[in-house]
């Protein structure tokens, strides 16, 4: 079939619509620069009733909310999963890497947690601590500015602590603790676990007259609909092109690989248009991939020419290698003086109020660097699931479990919110064996070659899941609560989840100074083709112990500003 | 007609060839399928086309139906708030049978076993015994095994514990049963901390140093502003 060619010619083709995407889109078409947007999924816009779901009842769908549709629940606003009909990935080995994507303008930042963390000084520079992974070639010095300048532009909530490796930013005010989450404060104090206000980015304050303040429903997985909490269309994409912005959208169109000229200098990407199944290309003088840290490694590996045979960007043979995703295990408590609790709205934020961030010396320790502590619970509103084995905590009352009739009335009342959790996300160390590239032998339903992983957790994070499991307990205990569950066993991985399943993959197009060990350099910029940038998690050297979005916010700012500096001086 | 109604309509209809859905808007039932899940919780046309067509199908027989509702009632006996069938219960059961099938064998297949066994003892299907005697099978099969996980215990446990199960989420999920639980949220409000009786019952209080750090409501609309080190100024 012809490929169709545009005749526009844009100043910047950017392939993805998530942080790293509509940060570029913000700066660059607030710059004045003609931008094309390329996104998989379809437009969406969480004020669109149509697409809306957040204040929906449970009984406003037949599944009351099950995750038969969607894997975290049918209202959850993630176009997407771990399994994508049509889209398959392969695995080397016993490898069990798990791939979240979602297809939609604003990808994933319509449905995440908002954990916003700033890199620390010491996050960037690893290597000289433990001499495992490699340094970033940048300092939080480089950043500070524009994480600065991310706190005012979209807003985070938070509290001046003056932590040496949690620094602070422009907050606005936390939400006060909730019950269950004062119990934390108080189990976790005694085992000086340092607690402080979360940092999460929902507006508690209002921030500009375009955007609504918080109302506390505790849905911002559902997006919200006055745009109270960071989604990337909702406060990058439409206030760009509310600005007076030259931003086209192309929806439904999935980036296949980026073209190049004679002299191997991108010249834009081409895609396919998912409602009419015909490839189309669309010209720019640059390129920017922001596509998710896998999907731009499998966009530049896929983009082979004779300039470029091994792929683009990957002269280094890079690209798609130091593949992480944070460590994952999670706990949950029973705490029988929180049973028969008075009824009251404690929906919150959506999202913890309170969190622990990592508070020890790796050096006493038999794992080389730090995880932080969310918390979870409450009275929150009935879903599929509620009510499932009503009354098996009866065990540790030594009441008799299970029954029927009006006695399990009484004890869904009775055990309503009583049961809490904490979840520990942790570093792992980037190995250039961890990889992720291009199975020979398949395509998804768009004819473009899908990716094959490799990747195997060390005993580093599991002795790191190991550590999180003994600090649950040790708090639960001083909280006054019942352990649920047996602690995993070595063979278990300690309870450490498979990779990806964290949704914070990271690493594959890393920075650095030297061409032959890295794909970009400092400013994201592929090596071997100065016209193209990635804008995504893929340039992250290390992923630290934090939540990668505000540091992909920060970095695709910085790198945008390059971008406005280099086209004046002509270098690009 | 409100939404909820026409939800309810909209499984009767499903049920019962679509009469009472047609009778109240006088439309036909694919038209109204559109509008009502269109705008009713966010659908992507993929996922509309699933819902219409699980919806148009039926998969428990009538006399299955039967026996889940009367299962049901002895689960959540019926209250001031009203009952299970009040809170659709039936309806979600038939809906999650066909979203979920793995579902299927273990429900059918236990209501038959169910009728089996109160063939064997009283001579007539389960929905026929009084409620003694219904109440007398379910003694034996509502109770799990403590020392054993749930893919130990016997099939009649089994399969008791799973309708249990979607009759107690179905009942709290609806609108009577979030009641009954007394969920309070869902709705645009103010958070502004746990209300001080209850810190006072559970012999806990904020301490003063962080809620000095956290937000104060009467300023929420007030723009936020900063000076350079990055203090609120408003």
């Amino acid at each position: 079939m012809q490929i169709i060619e545009s005749s526009k010619i844009y100043d910047v083709v950017i392939v993805g619509s998530g942080a790293g995407g509509g940060m570029a889109t913000k700066v660059l078409a607030d710059a004045g620069l003609k931008v094309a947007v390329v996104e998989a999924g379809p437009h969406f816009d969480p004020a669109n009733p149509e697409q809306q779901t957040q204040l929906k009842w449970p009984y406003e769908s037949p599944r009351r909310g099950a995750n038969t549709q969607r894997v975290f629940g049918e209202f959850d606003m993630a176009y997407g999963g771990w399994e994508l009909e049509g889209e398959p990935y392969t695995q080397v080995g016993d490898t069990q890497f798990d791939w979240y994507r979602s297809r939609m303008l604003g990808g994933r930042t319509n449905h995440w947690g908002r954990i916003s963390l700033r890199f620390g000084p010491r996050d960037f520079k690893g290597k000289d601590r433990d001499g495992l992974g490699e340094n970033w070639p940048i300092g939080y010095d480089d950043l500070k500015p524009y994480y600065d300048k991310v706190d005012q532009l979209i807003g985070v909530f938070g509290s001046k602590e003056n932590l040496p490796n949690e620094p602070d930013g422009f907050f606005l005010p936390p939400p006060k603790p909730r019950l269950h989450e004062l119990y934390y404060i108080k189990g976790a104090k005694k085992s000086n676990v340092k607690v402080i206000p979360s940092r999460l980015s929902i507006l508690t304050k209002r921030i500009n007259n375009d955007r609504g303040v918080c109302f506390y429903c505790g849905q911002c997985n559902r997006s919200c609909s006055v745009y109270a909490d960071f989604s990337s269309g909702s406060c990058l994409i439409f206030p760009a092109q509310k600005s007076g912005g030259q931003v086209d959208l192309y929806v439904d169109s999935m980036v296949r690989e980026v073209l190049v000229n004679e002299e191997g200098k991108a010249t834009g990407v081409s895609y396919i248009n998912k409602k009419d199944r015909t490839e189309n290309k669309i010209m720019g003088k640059i390129v920017i991939l922001a596509a998710s840290a896998c999907s731009s490694a499998r966009i530049l590996l896929n983009s082979k020419s004779k300039q470029h045979p091994n792929g683009l960007g990957n002269n280094s043979n890079m690209v798609g290698k130091y593949l992480h995703d944070s460590t994952g295990t999670d706990r949950m408590a029973f705490v029988p003086s929180l049973m028969n609790r008075k009824r009251y709205n404690e929906d919150g934020v959506g999202g913890m109020h309170i969190y622990s961030p990592w508070w020890l010396d790796n050096k006493k320790l038999d794992f080389p660097r730090g995880y932080h502590i969310e918390v979870w619970g409450g009275m929150g509103m009935p879903s599929y699931g509620t009510g499932f084995n009503v009354n098996d905590l009866n065990k540790y009352l030594g009441i008799k479990v299970g029954g029927y009739g009006n006695p399990l009335r009484e004890d869904i009342q009775k055990f309503y919110g009583s049961v809490m959790g904490m979840s520990g996300r942790g570093e792992a160390i980037a190995r250039e064996d961890n990889y992720c590239e291009i199975d020979p032998t398949k395509v998804d339903e768009f004819g473009i070659p899908v990716l094959r992983f490799n990747y195997k957790w060390s005993d580093f994070e599991r002795n790191q899941a190991r550590h999180m499991h003994n600090t649950f307990e040790e708090i639960i205990d001083n909280m006054g609560g019942i352990v649920l569950g047996s602690k995993p066993t070595e063979k278990e991985n300690y309870g450490l989840l498979n990779p990806g399943r964290i949704i914070h993959e990271v690493g594959t197009t890393r920075m650095g100074t030297d061409p032959k060990k890295s794909v970009v350099n400092e400013f994201e910029q592929l090596h071997d083709v100065k016209n193209v940038f990635i804008v995504d998690a893929g340039p992250f050297v290390s992923q630290a112990d934090k939540n990668p979005t505000w540091t992909i916010l920060a970095l695709a700012w910085r790198t945008s500003d390059y971008i406005i500096q280099e086209l004046k001086k002509q270098n690009i | 007609m409100d939404r909820r109604e026409s939800i309810k309509s909209l499984f009767l209809g499903s049920l019962i060839g679509g009469l009472a859905l047609e009778s109240c808007v006088g439309e036909n039932q694919q038209e109204l399928n559109t509008k009502i899940w269109e705008y009713q919780y966010g659908r992507t046309p993929k996922e509309k086309a699933t819902d219409e067509r699980i919806l148009s199908e039926s998969f428990f027989l009538s006399h299955e139906l039967k026996s889940i509702t009367v299962l049901g009632h002895l689960v959540l006996p019926p209250n001031e708030n009203g009952n299970i069938e009040d809170a659709g219960v039936p309806e979600f059961i038939e809906f999650m049978a066909k979203d979920y099938p793995n579902f299927q064998d273990q429900i059918r297949g236990g209501l038959m076993n169910l009728d089996h066994d109160s063939n064997s003892l009283f001579g007539k299907r389960f929905i026929l015994l009084t409620e003694e005697q219904q109440k007398s099978i379910l003694d034996k099969i509502a109770f799990p095994d403590p020392e054993l996980s749930g893919s130990e215990q016997t099939q009649p446990i089994q399969f008791f514990s799973l309708i249990k199960n979607l009759i107690m989420t179905g009942y709290f999920t609806s609108e009577i049963g979030i009641k009954e639980l007394g969920y309070a949220g869902n709705i645009p409000n103010v958070w502004n901390g746990v209300p001080q009786h209850v810190l006072d019952d559970h012999g806990l209080e904020y301490d003063p140093e962080w809620i000095a750090k956290c937000i104060d409501q009467d300023k929420r609309n007030d723009t936020a502003e900063w000076d350079s080190e990055g203090n609120l100024i408003t």
